[in-house]
């Protein structure tokens, strides 16, 4: 652990071995395609079909008149598994752009294509509400009836400090909807064999999937197996079911054979979820040494009409810096749109961009270099609980960024730095996340030879996962690297919780090192029976149960033949269930449901958890054409303990260079008439290209945090994509002297 | 995507047979049953979203063999209609006596897309307007005639303030023909008749009424080459996008120069990511003749090729931005090393 061993999974993935979701072989699939609605609001008056049924090859077209009948799914947060009740084909009605209306199967993807394009449909159009000031949208606080959602942080008398703060500031701030559009699309492929179905589904939740469409099938959610050995890019997209799945597999049930479904990248901006849009009102009053004396955040977010969801950074921005008086509000605007979901940080990227914009203009305001305000209101104890972070390293990550950046060279004058055609400003904010942990089983064998077979229904999105899995058995079995062997993406493995919220790699390594100890425990007795597990083991065989900290003590490692000959045994192997302090009493019992318990961050108990960092920018903008670039981006992060600093700087530059993409371009359009998205596609809904991130540095600093969990790690994932929106609008503030509080900032945005 | 038919031609009179002979009489050649394929990178995206329907395709690209030459001259250049963009912008010679054209097809689309995309089918791509390019919207009068313009009043940041109608607004999206448009290009095509040349400004087709129909081409008639007299070393392409690389212009600038003695003996000034065609700003070319340049001049020229420009909700911002491009283009001109 802690060696930038290359990616378990690089060599598969170069060559094209890995395996996606529709890699899958199928014996004779037929093949679906979808039809989505184009209208937002409103029902189905008509199918016309001949032309489409006329199509060689087409074997079956279903509609809401026709479709198997499927049990409806409860939100995720309501105990349920899915993104959103919004069921389609259970009726004439339509909720949302994009809603699956059809789906056409035939003996050929390209038959199913064409006969989809021949599909005629008559609406009955009426007006939807697209968004924020839309007229017939509703608005009420999320507190009441999103059950995630169970207080705005509060504390102090905000009204009274705010009213007496020698230096106030009020600003607003929107960020936009966005999409992940991971490169893998939202394909589905279902096979029944008799009762058993198995699911070959891009997921970063297999049981959680597993269970939510067996629910919605009426059956028993042993008969369901979800696999997908690789995930092609999740960010949050694939975390919770969506209706595809039971749909195809209702299909696949009825037609007696496999259904291999392939979305197209425009109909994955509305069958999944996206980031919703969000509007903001930051409130901060100050003195004028720039303490932090009243605080207030105001949030409203977009979602469905039938489903509260929200993301409620609050939680976050409420606790981030000391200040005696907070207050803070959540609001959900219901409008006719699909419901929102995850999407990396869902909390964080809206929130923070709202909070460490408003703080770098306070600093502009108090004449103060916003790294010192930072300082000056740094937290040892959350403000609004009282409870310490387990540890905390923000300042000394503003110390090494801004030391590599170069931030002592910068005049903080706006607009006084400049490069023949470019004004270049610099800019800075705090970034965080808070460490999750969720309950996880593992199952380890171990062979005579070293071979090592970890088990664990985890997920490999692009993260590392197999890597530090394989890292840590390696690590604590004191066997080669190269003799592990890990299984994920596969329901049928001991379960470990979504991959979200940054738990993976806390979650899993954790359940992974206690069965590797529960190896050596048994190899440990075997060899001497009589003994206790007590440090006397090291004196004669050379282990101890803690084996991190073995070489540090110049121990020999386990003599694995020994202990294999004392037990009489080929094969030594363990099942164990793992769950982190604080975890609620049904915990394993969730976890084996498919349902997700994950505790951390504000949650726990006696102290607070989260992951922290700083991240610096350049930003140039072309005086003639307002063009914005960015290119340098330099983040400094600790996240507890390493297990693997090239996964992990691969993360976290991915993150930088996802947050600059989200605060110059990303946005899906919508059409505020008919409440539809206009650049549901990748040439139209731009993404950064090598040319836009010419300087990515990434500096991991060290830190140790013990009170967190056995292995001392924090989630990073998430981590990297959160300060940069902030960065990069006091950035260009620096540079044009102009305070951009929307997202993305555009070249018409600038006036010089 | 819908069936469609195969064939490859091997020359040039099977090519126009096959175009030919699958044409019904007074379609547009955007609706034609037969379609060209060159590079591919805009037919078979237009199909894939059913947008084109074309039953039969005539595959041109062997034609390249007698198509695709280079051949720059001492009266001019000659450019074949299936030479690849990355091999014409990479050319040592169009780099130096013709930047204009080397860059505006080095600044545009991806290096993929550009070792596979032809000049022929470069000119002839069509619009980026999102409602034109997902049929689940009912109102393009492009590819719907009568049906209505769903961009009108809808997301718009896009499109067109110069050339437009009430009908259409949609931009001419690609960055080559604003160079060819500048030199006063000729183009060459070849159909059933033999071969006939035209200026390349008479190619496409503002909307007016029927924004159905782009360019001047008959079904059945290919672009064979482009062809240019003199040389243009003092030229320029400017293009102000969202992201670094690999996006359509904003608004770009295509200035291309003849000055003697510090007098601006010629002038050409093209616009790119504003207009629905190919765009000429001859009021503003007028401005520069017999001249000697300051930046006032270059605001003037810039607020001549705007003055009649028409913005909408979203891309308003088109009109001061054209004109700080068109302004930063002619300085850039004005001041590069020949
Ligand atoms: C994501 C993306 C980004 C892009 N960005 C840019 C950009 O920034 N700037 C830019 O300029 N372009 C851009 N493009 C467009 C690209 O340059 C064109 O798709 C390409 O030049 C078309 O050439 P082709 O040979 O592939 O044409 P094809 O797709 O083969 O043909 C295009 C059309 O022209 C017809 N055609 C082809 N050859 C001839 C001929 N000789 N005579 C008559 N008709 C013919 C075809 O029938 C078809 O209708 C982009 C494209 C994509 C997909
Ligand atoms: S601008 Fe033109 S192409 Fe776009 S929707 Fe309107 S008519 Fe169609």
């Amino acid at each position: 652990m802690g060696q930038p061993v290359p990616r378990y999974d690089a060599a598969a993935k170069v060559t094209g071995r890995a395996t996606y979701a529709s890699d899958m072989p199928l014996d004779n699939p037929a093949y679906a395609f979808l039809v989505t609605s184009a209208i937002a609001k409103g029902r189905i008056d008509r199918f016309e079909l001949d032309d489409a049924k006329r199509v060689r090859g087409v074997i079956e077209i279903v509609t809401h008149e026709n479709a198997p009948k499927l049990k409806d799914s409860k939100l995720f947060s309501n105990g349920g598994y899915a993104g959103t009740t919004i069921q389609p084909l259970k009726s004439a009605e339509i909720a949302h752009d994009g809603q699956i209306i059809a789906v056409v199967v035939a003996e050929s993807y390209e038959a199913a294509r064409e006969a989809a394009n021949r599909v005629k449909v008559s609406y009955s159009a009426a007006a939807p509400s697209a968004t924020f000031d839309s007229p017939g949208t509703t608005t009420a606080a999320a507190k009441g009836q999103n059950s995630q959602f169970k207080e705005d942080p509060k504390v102090g008398d905000f009204a009274k400090a705010f009213d007496a703060a020698e230096v106030k500031l009020t600003a607003s701030y929107a960020t936009p909807t966005q999409h992940h559009n991971p490169l893998e699309l939202f394909t589905t492929s279902c096979a029944w064999t008799g009762d058993n179905l198995v699911i070959y589904e891009g997921s970063q939740y297999v049981h959680g999937l597993k269970n939510g469409v067996a629910e919605q099938l009426g059956i028993d959610a042993d008969k369901v197996r979800v696999v997908n050995p690789y995930v092609g890019g999740g960010f949050g997209s694939r975390g919770s079911m969506t209706p595809r799945t039971a749909i195809i597999a209702a299909m696949a049930r009825r037609l007696n054979r496999p259904i291999k479904l392939v979305p197209t990248r425009d109909q994955g901006f509305t069958i999944t979820t996206h980031r919703a849009e969000t509007r903001h009102e930051i409130k901060l009053g100050a003195s004028r040494d720039g303490r932090l004396v009243a605080l207030r955040h105001e949030g409203a977010e977009v979602s469905s009409r039938p489903d509260a969801y929200c993301v409620g950074g609050t939680k976050t921005t409420t606790r981030l810096y000391v200040c005696p008086n907070v207050d803070s509000l959540v609001s959900i605007v219901r409008a006719d749109r699909n419901t929102p979901g995850f999407m990396r940080s869902p909390p964080e990227v809206p929130y923070l961009f709202a909070l460490e914009s408003a703080l770098d203009e306070l600093a502009v305001e108090l004449n103060m270099d916003p790294v010192e305000l930072r300082r000056i209101n740094d937290a040892t104890r959350d403000p609004i609980d009282g409870k310490p972070y387990t540890s905390r390293s923000l300042m000394a990550c503003f110390d090494e960024a801004a030391k590599a950046f170069g931030w002592s060279q910068r005049s903080p004058q706006p607009k006084s730095i400049s490069d023949g055609d470019w004004l270049i400003g610099y800019g800075c904010a705090a970034t965080c996340y808070p460490t999750l942990m969720g309950p996880s089983a593992a199952r380890v064998r171990l062979q005579r030879d070293g071979r090592t077979r970890v088990e664990i229904a985890g997920h490999e999105i692009g993260t590392g996962a197999y890597t530090v899995i394989a890292e840590t058995a390696a690590e604590r079995l004191g066997v080669p690297l190269e003799k592990v062997a890990v299984f994920m993406g596969d329901s049928d493995l001991p379960p470990a919780p979504v991959a979200g919220g940054s738990n993976s790699t806390a979650s899993t390594c954790s359940a992974v090192m206690m069965v590797c100890d529960q190896i050596r425990q048994r190899l440990f007795k075997a060899l001497m029976p009589s003994d206790t597990l007590a440090d006397k083991a090291k004196e004669t065989v050379g282990i101890s149960p803690a084996p991190s900290t073995q070489a540090a003590k110049g121990d020999r490692s386990l003599d694995i033949e020994k202990a294999f000959d004392a037990l009489g045994v080929g094969v030594v192997e363990e099942y164990g269930e793992w769950k982190p302090e604080g975890a609620p009493l049904d915990s394993f019992r969730a976890m084996h449901n498919g349902q997700v318990r994950l505790v951390g961050g504000h949650q726990m108990k006696d102290q607070i958890a989260y992951a922290f960092g700083a991240e610096f920018v350049e930003v140039r903008v072309n005086r003639f054409t307002r063009e914005i670039r960015c290119p340098r981006l330099v983040g400094a992060f600790a996240a507890g303990r390493i297990m693997n600093p090239r996964t992990a700087r691969s993360q976290l530059m991915g993150g930088l260079i996802w947050g600059m993409s989200s605060a110059l371009l990303e946005a899906t359009e919508i059409d505020e008439r008919n409440a539809r998205y206009v650049n549901d596609n990748l040439a139209d809904y731009l993404v950064p290209v090598n040319a836009d991130v010419p300087g990515v540095e990434v500096i991991l600093l060290s830190e140790e945090d013990d009170r967190i969990n056995p292995l001392g790690v924090k989630g990073l994932g998430e981590l990297g994509n959160v300060g940069t929106n902030a960065a990069i609008c006091n950035a260009i503030y620096h540079a044009t002297g102009q305070r951009i509080r929307k997202l993305p900032v555009r070249l018409e945005d600038i006036e010089l | 995507m819908r069936p469609f038919s195969y064939q490859r031609a091997s020359d040039p009179d099977m090519a126009v047979q096959a175009l030919s002979a699958a044409a019904a009489a007074n379609e547009p050649l955007t609706k034609a049953t037969a379609q060209p394929l060159a590079g591919g990178t805009t037919l078979i995206d237009l199909m894939k979203l059913d947008v084109m329907r074309p039953s039969a395709i005539v595959d041109i690209t062997p034609l390249a063999q007698a198509w695709s030459a280079i051949a720059p001259g001492g009266d001019g250049l000659r450019l074949g209609a299936l030479a690849k963009m990355s091999v014409v912008a990479a050319h040592a010679e169009i780099q130096r006596s013709y930047p204009v054209i080397a860059d505006s097809l080095k600044l545009a689309a991806s290096a993929q897309l550009r070792n596979m995309a032809t000049l022929g089918g470069n000119v002839m791509q069509r619009t980026r307007c999102n409602y034109f390019r997902d049929v689940s919207y009912e109102n393009c009068n492009k590819r719907n005639p009568g049906s209505g313009c769903a961009a009108m009043d809808g997301v718009n940041r896009m499109h067109a303030v110069l050339g437009t109608s009430d009908q259409c607004i949609a931009t001419y999206p690609g960055d080559f023909a604003q160079a060819l448009i500048a030199l006063d290009a000729m183009v060459e095509i070849t159909g059933k008749a033999g071969t006939r040349s035209m200026p390349f400004a008479q190619l496409h087709k503002a909307p007016g009424s029927t924004p159905d129909i782009e360019t001047a081409l008959q079904p059945g008639e290919l672009i064979s080459a482009f062809s240019i007299s003199g040389r243009w070393p003092r030229s320029v392409y400017l293009k102000a996008r969202d992201r670094q690389s690999y996006e359509f212009a904003l608004s770009s600038a295509a200035i291309a120069l003849d000055v003697q003695d510090g007098t601006i003996r010629d002038a050409r000034v093209a616009l790119g990511g504003v207009a629905t065609v190919p765009w000429r700003a001859r009021e503003a070319e007028a401005l520069l003749k017999g001249q000697k340049f300051d930046d006032g001049l270059a605001q003037r020229v810039a607020d001549a090729a705007f003055a009649d420009a028409k913005g909408r909700k979203h891309n308003s911002f088109k009109i001061a931005l054209g004109k700080r491009v068109v302004a930063r283009a002619l300085q850039q001109a004005v001041t590069m090393e020949i």
